[in-house]
């Protein structure tokens, strides 16, 4: 895929040379890799901005499965009694469609920005633990590989995305569909939960000096939010997992009403998971487009403070909502009425940022670039989705709304109108900073249109469709049922489906736009935007040590400030090119820098989740030997010290004052 | 006398003295003990709120000493601290729905 | 860490292990603690799970009938004083006392071993009174919460047996003394799950 080639970069010859490490033994037995070639330097690598590139193709090799798996959605819904999908195949694809969107796109798509962007936005080299770092990727990657195996080995999972009983059960679901989907997903927790853990030490103790917590730029904060969310939701959905396999396979009944249980309970670990989660899947896109806005608009982010503040506010109270997805269940009225409150209250701080937004568009010298476009639109139409959400949160309507296509049309309005554009915005955004070239922007003019108008042709829609009673995961409507005039079912949902196939056009028209741009796009200059933050302050794509030396922060927009001071009128006034800003950071080039050397062990780490898994629903040998992998793996890792000893450099470096020996990463 | 400093500010660096832990463990053996005795005696009203409080002691005076939560930077109990009462806040308001429902 | 962060430290902390950082705190650290953070909302799902399901004992024994208070304190003593042991290995740790560090690493480890030794003992048991594991939702919440932290307290022996073995080689990475700590950290935190468990399940009649 073009995402891993690495355009000739534009950087100023090194004054420093990182020693590269050689190989020496490191259990004794096996030699570390060290190559800087082919494949190996992807598999073993172990570098934040590498990963942070796997990521985000794996995420996009997800999005166009997930991609595919709607199309075939809408187009057994485009005519009465469609026939292109069984009842079977369609709750499959359902099923699969949004866990491939949620696990396997949105959430890696984020992650793969977090890895490349965080270090480089707080001034760092790297993550706190780099080989947790690439454990976490690999789990991901064998995660979503595990769950999509299912396709081939009797079918996937097939109770909707939040798997309620008695769905989930094996009356209902008797393949092993369900069995994938719950490792599968256990996989891709743990990879959430470390790569979680490691952002989080990163943020808080990597950053370069003066990089105070209120001068971070927004990104990060967002991101660092986003990570606190992951770290305390995973572990209950891996409650929920592993309950849930139990019943499946060593014959536990919890959620089995005819054996006393309560299925209420399963329900309540979802959505204390899954709540957070839909910030987990937003923030990011919220983080990406705060940055956007203030560089194509060419001031501040308005209310800086208030957008942390907010951000973290929403991180927070976002716990306390859970039961709003409830409500039809019979939570009873104390429940109901709390959980209706809290989440009206939730939406006071999502406020707070479109006003924030907007006023930094307000008087700005608007540059209407792909990216800016994007986060326009992301803007406009979470808007929407998150005013039929407000709708939701009134119980006695979201009774009416419930399970129809109304919450389809609401979530995907946040969903892709808010956390994919906002990915979108961020990919032409910083495909200058990770590949060097520019992505073209009128192709790109091009992408954004379709995708917007696709977006609302296929989900506009719906909101009709639902009101009028259209069931969510109906796999077929026939059309003596179909309604007359306006509210014809069967007109809005062949738009629907003609809608969706415009979206198409629009992802397409980006993959496009990648390959051209691989082939012969234009260079990217050092600054292509004007950019504010730290993340620019290197070459395009950057070193491998990001840094030359690591630069003193002193104000929040660090980059801008270099560029820019007041002139006697307090106006702002460009002092210094950021090829200047560059130019400085090289000429006080740290004499040694030592980057985390790659290793084996987190990829055969990884390795074993999925051979154990398989094991588990096959074969307990198989699961036996899985465990040794695990085993082998952790010895192997904890033995291993992260960064290559002194004496492996070549040349070996002098053991200058520089060295710490504390790194159990 | 430099080394007498040196070696107060290791003490409240790394938590107390062998002493000091054998002590904690002798307070923490005692509650234990509490605890069991209510197994074999009547306390009455006293029962329930009697046994959470000694588990929340047990459970403070652990983390507190044997984990140095006490003695090292606020971070550290940030942490921990924010896991624990988002536990114990959603878990317990999920239970209470389930009583609310009957 | 492994490149210069001399002069990234924006908080002077000369503790052992907490070099040059932003906080001057050891990343290994702030990933433990905040680890044991998530750690508190797994097993709160577990405990939450049992609370919900410990009256629902279908035709199976009932929980006072089974458990053995006794023993149990017994196991659970056992526990509570291995942290006073490992306790004891982090503070040699930190004197660089090795032979202490080691004495106190395998005695911690053999009193896990003893307490996971009477969970086994008391699973067989309540398996021969007619409580296998799919009996009543009683018992299926029951045998998930104490087996995971069973299987926490058996991890926390390999590692600690495991780091005792490296220790004696000189095959840890990075500081010594911070690696028994942390592992000392894991250590505690099984114990307190252990202090909730013990009062809430055992305790606390159903
Ligand atoms: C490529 C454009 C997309 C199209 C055409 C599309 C279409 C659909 C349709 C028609 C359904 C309803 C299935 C039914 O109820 O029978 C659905 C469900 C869903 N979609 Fe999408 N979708 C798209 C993108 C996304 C994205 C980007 C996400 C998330 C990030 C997402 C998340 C979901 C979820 C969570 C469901 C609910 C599935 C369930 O009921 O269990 N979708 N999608
Ligand atoms: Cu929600």
């Amino acid at each position: 895929m073009a995402i891993i080639e690495r355009p000739v970069s534009l950087e100023v010859q090194p004054l420093i040379v990182v020693a590269p490490a050689t190989p020496s033994s490191a259990m004794g037995a096996v030699k570390r890799p060290v190559v800087t070639k082919g494949w190996r330097q992807w598999v073993f690598t172990v570098d934040h901005k590498k990963l942070g590139l796997m990521y985000m193709a794996t995420a996009m090799f997800f999005f166009l499965v997930g991609g595919i798996e709607a199309v075939l959605i809408r187009l057994q819904l485009a005519l009465p009694d469609g026939k292109i999908l069984n009842a079977d195949l369609y709750n499959q694809m359902f099923t699969m469609h949004a866990t491939t969107m949620v696990f396997l796109f949105v959430m890696p798509m984020a992650a793969g920005f977090a890895n490349y962007f965080i270090p480089l936005q707080i001034g760092a080299r790297d993550v706190a633990f780099p080989r947790i770092n690439a454990f976490g990727f690999w789990a991901l990657l064998f995660g979503g590989l595990f769950i999509n195996l299912s396709w081939f080995l009797g079918g996937a999972a097939d109770g909707g995305w939040f798997m309620y009983a008695p769905n989930s059960g094996p009356i209902f679901s008797p393949s092993h569909g369900v069995d994938f989907w719950t490792f599968g997903l256990q996989i891709a927790g743990i990879a959430s939960l470390t790569g979680a853990i490691n952002l989080i030490v990163t943020v808080l103790n990597m950053r370069a000096p003066g990089m105070k917590l209120m001068r971070m730029p927004i990104f990060t904060w967002m991101i660092l939010v986003v990570q606190f969310l992951l770290a305390f939701a995973v572990p209950v959905i891996t409650v929920a997992l592993f309950l849930l396999s139990f019943q499946r396979n060593f014959g536990a009944t919890f959620f089995d009403v005819a054996a006393g249980a309560d299925p209420l309970l399963w329900q309540h670990l979802f959505w204390i998971f899954g709540h957070p989660e839909v910030y987990i899947l937003i923030l990011p896109s919220f983080g990406i487009i705060s940055e956007v806005l203030p560089v194509f608009s060419r001031k501040p982010l308005f209310g800086y403070p208030f957008v942390v503040f907010s951000g973290a506010a929403i991180g927070f109270v976002g716990w306390g909502v859970w039961a709003h997805h409830m409500f039809a269940s019979g939570l009873g009225p104390v429940s109901v009425a709390v959980f209706s409150i809290s989440t009206m209250a939730i939406a006071v701080p999502t406020g707070v940022k479109i006003v924030n937004w907007t006023l930094t568009l307000w008087g700005g010298k608007l540059w209407f670039t792909t990216a800016m476009k994007f986060s326009i639109g992301l803007i406009v139409l979470f808007t929407i989705g998150g005013l039929s959400g407000v709708t939701h949160a009134v119980a006695p309507s979201d009774t009416q709304q419930t399970d129809t296509y109304y919450i389809v049309a609401h979530f995907h309005y946040v969903l892709f109108g808010g956390a994919v554009l906002g990915l979108f915005s961020g990919f032409y955004y910083w495909w200058p900073k990770m590949f060097g070239k520019m992505l073209n922007e009128k192709l790109g003019t091009w992408n954004f249109w379709f995708m917007v108008v696709g977006m609302n042709l296929t989900f506009g829609p719906m909101h009709i469709l639902g009101l009028q009673g259209q069931p969510r995961r109906m796999y077929q409507w026939t059309e003596n049922r179909a309604g007359e005039g306006f509210f014809n079912l069967g007109f809005w949902n062949l738009i629907a489906s003609i809608g969706s196939l415009v979206l198409v056009v629009g992802v397409f028209l980006f993959l496009v736009n990648i390959y051209i741009t691989a082939r012969n796009g234009k260079v990217a200059p050092l600054d292509p935007w004007g950019a504010r933050s730290l993340e620019w302050m290197t070459s395009n794509p950057p070193k491998e040590h990001n840094f030359d030396s690591i630069p003193t922060v002193h104000h929040l927009d660090e980059f801008f400030h270099r560029k820019y001071a007041e002139d006697a009128n307090g106006q702002m006034q460009q002092v210094a090119t950021a090829e200047q800003v560059l130019k400085q950071l090289e000429d006080n080039a740290d004499a040694h820098i030592h980057m985390p050397s790659p290793s084996y062990w987190p990829i055969i780490l990884a390795f074993g989740l999925p051979v154990t898994c398989l094991g588990l629903i096959y074969s307990i040998p198989l699961a036996i030997f899985g465990g040794l992998i695990i085993l082998m793996g952790t010895f192997g890792w904890a033995l291993e010290p992260s960064t290559a000893p002194d004496s492996d450099f070549d040349p070996p470096s002098s053991g200058d004052t520089s060295k710490d020996v504390v790194h159990v990463g | 006398m430099n080394t007498t400093s040196a070696t107060d500010s290791h003490a409240t660096e790394h938590g107390l003295s062998t002493i000091g832990y054998v002590r904690i463990a002798l307070i923490l053996a005692a509650i234990t003990g509490l605890e069991v005795s209510t197994y074999y005696v009547d306390f009455g009203r006293l029962f329930l709120p009697a046994l959470l409080i000694m588990m929340v002691i047990k459970f403070v005076m652990v983390v507190s000493y044997f984990m140095h939560l006490k003695f090292d930077n606020k971070v550290f109990s940030w942490l921990f601290y924010t896991g624990l009462f988002l536990a114990v806040g959603v878990y317990c308001a999920a239970l209470a729905t389930f009583k609310f429902f009957g | 860490m492994w490149f210069t962060l001399d002069n990234l430290a924006t908080a002077h902390d000369t503790h052992e292990g907490a070099a040059h950082s932003s906080t001057g705190l050891s990343n290994v650290k702030l990933g433990m603690w905040l680890f044991l953070g998530t750690e508190c909302l797994l097993f709160g799902g577990l405990i939450s799970t049992y609370m919900l399901y410990r009256g629902r004992v279908g035709t199976g024994p009932r929980p006072s009938q089974v458990f053995d208070i006794p023993f149990t304190s017994v196991s659970s003593f056992v526990l509570l004083m291995s942290s006073l042991t490992m306790v004891l290995a982090v503070s040699a740790a930190h004197k660089r006392d090795d032979r202490s560090t080691n004495l106190w690493l395998v005695i911690t480890a053999l009193l896990g071993t003893t307490f996971v030794g009477g969970q086994v003992y008391e699973f067989t048991a309540f398996y021969n009174e007619g409580m296998g594991f799919s009996t009543s939702l009683f018992s299926s919440s029951f045998f998930v919460l104490t087996g995971f932290h069973g299987v926490h307290v058996t991890v926390g022996i390999i590692m600690l047996l495991a780091l005792r073995g490296m220790l004696k080689n000189n095959k840890v990475p990075g500081s010594r003394s911070e690696t028994v700590e942390m592992i000392g950290l894991y250590w505690h935190f099984v114990d307190i799950v252990w202090i909730i468990i013990f009062t809430l399940i055992y305790l606390i009649p159903a």
